[in-house]
């Protein structure tokens, strides 16, 4: 009789549960009060720091937000909730590349352009797919910066060309003394810190527009420039004595630690090359230390003097998956000069907003580097982030990987080049007999 | 004593039901996928026929995966039961047997995630200007040799590390099943080989070794249907990366990262048909078992 009535029990219960699956996650009240969810990549500090600006929102609008944090498997997550008709209605996306994937699967809402009225040109096509906007920037980095400690290299350290630097990193080695820290450990997305290196070196050997060229796969990846950009980030990284632990030391460093070796006694190395929001690492690590006082930056060199030093940078994109009234005010509000004051105040990061007054930022490095950012003579977006997610989050970190690791460079090429033929559907070197280029 | 009639389906039925929803309709969803290239799951597919399974022994990191999957079955499965069983017999003579059985198994409480995230610690490495956070590199400093980047060496070091954290695991599983197996053999029979004039070797391997073939068996293809599936260890620990992939890593990245489910369902399918020969193994000496009873 009890086994009977459990048996009843389950079932029932079971019931239930596939009829709350089916008709759940509807029913939006309209406009005035309400709820909207929003899914981010962000945790600890950064999370702290959206929590503000979603208490503002929720002070002005008396809209109930809901922040839930996918931390570093954003990416999966938010393709399987949209896979399952089940996506948050806000989130934060982990890059145009991705967003464009959701756009050709018709999961993105397309905004009003209005509420970027104030973003540069630059940010707002990055968010728009074919001239139409689906993703809002909440902030930048600049990521072609190196770090130094004051204490060692004196208050305005620079090493205005590569053959300075190259010449700098040699002196200290053979004194017996590194002069690089290099972190490729992420987690799940190792070897993405590599991939900005590449990138940086790319845009300064070839330009921008050959840099253009490789990101849309207009070039192969067997290219002899690609090649080029490549064997110059190995030069360094792949060398025991310009890295700290060498090649090995470099693939096992998370890159949220590697700074600290610019702090330690003796330094275990004198340069870090990082974008903007290492910052918040370096003070969370090292709490007494002064920005520009104990810490600097300066801009990486340029390398064939033609191209100049064009900037390297990424930012913090917001998309809308369900179009409730509550969604189209919260991202309006992200979009404004008042939410990304706050965010960028906190964190240090650069605002998209030109109507954001960068004194907000309090904190020197942050506004030389907006004031980089804004003068800059040619700015290029992150380039793994926006090619196919096969390539850009996949097979570029792991090439990365393996070519710090010790791997041929023409092996990683090749390997890359067929993913990528793969996983583009544009681009003139997509599944084209194109020439083989440096490695046949 | 057979009831025949519809009484017998009406019990089974929610079971069916449950079933075929959750089970029998993925599956045959997964392998129609399989067949087709598919960026979407609400768009349709472009049939490509055979060519995803094509790919999974051309492409380069799904031939690692596969390789890699092998060296696992064969490796841990041989390790972990090995070692079970030479705990089995030797704990039989130690008078804390309980003790050491419960700490052995111990391991089996935590999550995959949780042991790789304490396993990650134990295998850290830093620059040697910085102390070493993790045990086997501190100890290895300790006695004055250079500390080793044991989950970026690839291929020995990182995959034998990685196996030796599943091994960590699973072996109080494979001794708790084989030491109550052993201790079911008669005692009469060690005791009369004994007798016989048999030494303890001798006894190991005529007689216990053939009693407990059967269990043995059905341990080692439980554990080689684990290795085969094996995901959460290398996920946390490498993702794949330093030539430590696996299908099922695989198959997570192509179906969650690069949305490919064709391609992702296709290695779905090749982890199935690799486990089902050790399921109905499984299964056989099961039916066998409770024939016997």
């Amino acid at each position: 009789m009890f086994k009977r009535s459990l048996l009843f029990l389950l079932i029932a219960a079971m019931t239930v549960g596939a009829l709350f699956l089916f008709t759940s996650s509807n029913a939006v009240t309209a406009a005035q009060g309400g709820q909207v969810e929003i899914v981010v990549v962000w945790s600890g500090g950064e999370l702290d720091a959206f929590n503000q600006v979603i208490a503002r929102f929720e002070q002005n609008t008396g809209i109930d937000a809901v922040v839930n944090s996918a931390g570093r498997d954003l990416p999966s997550v938010l393709v399987s909730r949209v896979a399952a008709g089940n996506p948050p209605d806000v989130a934060a996306l982990p890059n145009p590349g991705q967003m464009a994937e959701f756009v050709r699967q018709g999961a993105l809402v397309a905004l009003d352009p209005a509420i970027v009225a104030d973003h540069p040109k630059a940010f707002v096509d990055l968010g728009s797919v074919d001239g139409t906007l689906y993703g809002v920037f909440l902030s930048a980095d600049l990521k072609s910066l190196v770090w130094y400690n004051t204490k060692q290299l004196g208050p305005n350290a620079g090493l205005p060309s590569w053959d300075q630097l190259m010449a700098f990193t040699e002196g200290l080695a053979a004194r017996g003394q590194t002069a690089w820290c290099i972190g490729l450990e992420s987690g799940a997305a190792s070897g993405w810190p590599g991939t900005d290196w590449v990138e940086d070196i790319m845009l300064r050997t070839a330009g921008p527009e050959a840099y253009d060229q490789w990101v849309n796969h207009d070039i192969p990846w067997t290219d002899a420039r690609v090649k080029y950009a490549f064997e110059l980030f190995g030069q360094i990284a792949r060398n025991p004595k310009f890295v700290l632990g060498g090649p090995q030391g470099a693939l096992s460093t998370n890159f949220g630690e590697s700074p600290n070796g610019l702090f330690t006694s003796p330094p275990g190395c004198y340069l870090h090359r990082q974008a903007t929001f290492i910052q918040s690492f370096i003070l969370s690590a090292n709490p007494g230390l002064q920005p520009r006082v104990d810490f600097n930056i300066f801009l990486f060199p340029p390398i064939d003097p033609q191209f100049g030093n064009p900037l390297l940078g990424a930012g913090d994109l917001i998309s809308v998956f369900r179009n409730t009234p509550q969604a189209r005010e919260l991202i309006k509000f992200l979009a404004s000069a008042e939410a990304q004051e706050i965010w960028v105040g906190t964190l240090k990061k650069l605002p998209i907003n030109t109507r954001v007054n960068v004194s907000v930022l309090a904190n020197p490095i942050a506004e030389r580097a907006a004031q980089l950012l804004f003068t800059a003579a040619a700015f290029r977006f992150d380039g793994s982030d926006l090619m196919p997610a096969a390539v850009g989050s996949g097979e570029f970190w792991t090439a990365v990987l393996d070519y710090v690791g010790g791997a041929d460079v023409c092996s990683v090429l090749r390997r890359l080049e067929a993913a990528a033929d793969r996983a583009y559907t544009r681009g003139a070197a997509t599944n084209n007999v194109v020439e083989p280029g440096a490695c046949p | 004593m057979k009831t025949r009639g519809l009484i017998p389906w009406l019990y089974i039925a929610p079971a069916l039901l449950i079933l075929s929803f959750y089970l029998v309709y993925p599956a045959i969803e997964t392998l129609y996928n399989s067949f087709f290239k598919l960026s979407s799951l609400r768009a349709p597919g472009q049939f490509v026929g055979l060519e995803n399974y094509v790919r999974i022994f051309l492409q380069q990191d799904t031939l690692i995966a596969l390789r890699n999957n092998a060296l696992w079955f064969l490796i841990v499965t041989a390790v972990a039961v090995g070692l079970g069983l030479l705990l089995a017999v030797l704990l039989d003579r130690v008078r804390y047997e309980s003790f050491a059985k419960s700490l052995i198994f111990m391991p089996m409480a935590i999550s995959f995630v949780g042991a790789g995230v304490i396993w990650k610690f134990v295998y850290a490495f830093r620059p040697e200007i910085y102390p070493q956070i993790g045990v086997l590199n501190a100890a290895r400093v300790a006695w004055g040799s250079d500390p080793i980047a044991w989950l970026t060496q690839s291929p020995w070091i990182n995959n034998l590390a990685l196996m030796a954290v599943f091994i960590w695991i699973w072996t109080g599983y494979c001794l708790v099943i084989l030491s109550a197996a052993y201790k079911g053999i008669d005692r009469d029979l060690l005791d009369a080989a004994r007798t016989d004039g048999a030494n303890e070797w001798q006894v190991f391997w005529h007689v216990i070794l053939p009693t407990l073939r059967s269990t043995i068996v059905v341990v080692a293809t439980t554990m080689t249907v684990f290795t085969l599936k094996v995901f959460d260890i290398v996920y946390v620990m490498t993702n794949g990366n330093f030539g430590t992939e696996v299908l099922a890593n695989a198959m997570y990245k192509e179906m969650y990262l690069f949305q490919r489910y064709g391609f992702a369902s296709a290695i779905a399918v090749v982890i199935f048909l690799a486990v089902l020969p050790f399921i109905v193994i499984n299964i056989r000496r099961f039916l066998e078992q409770e024939a016997v009873r």
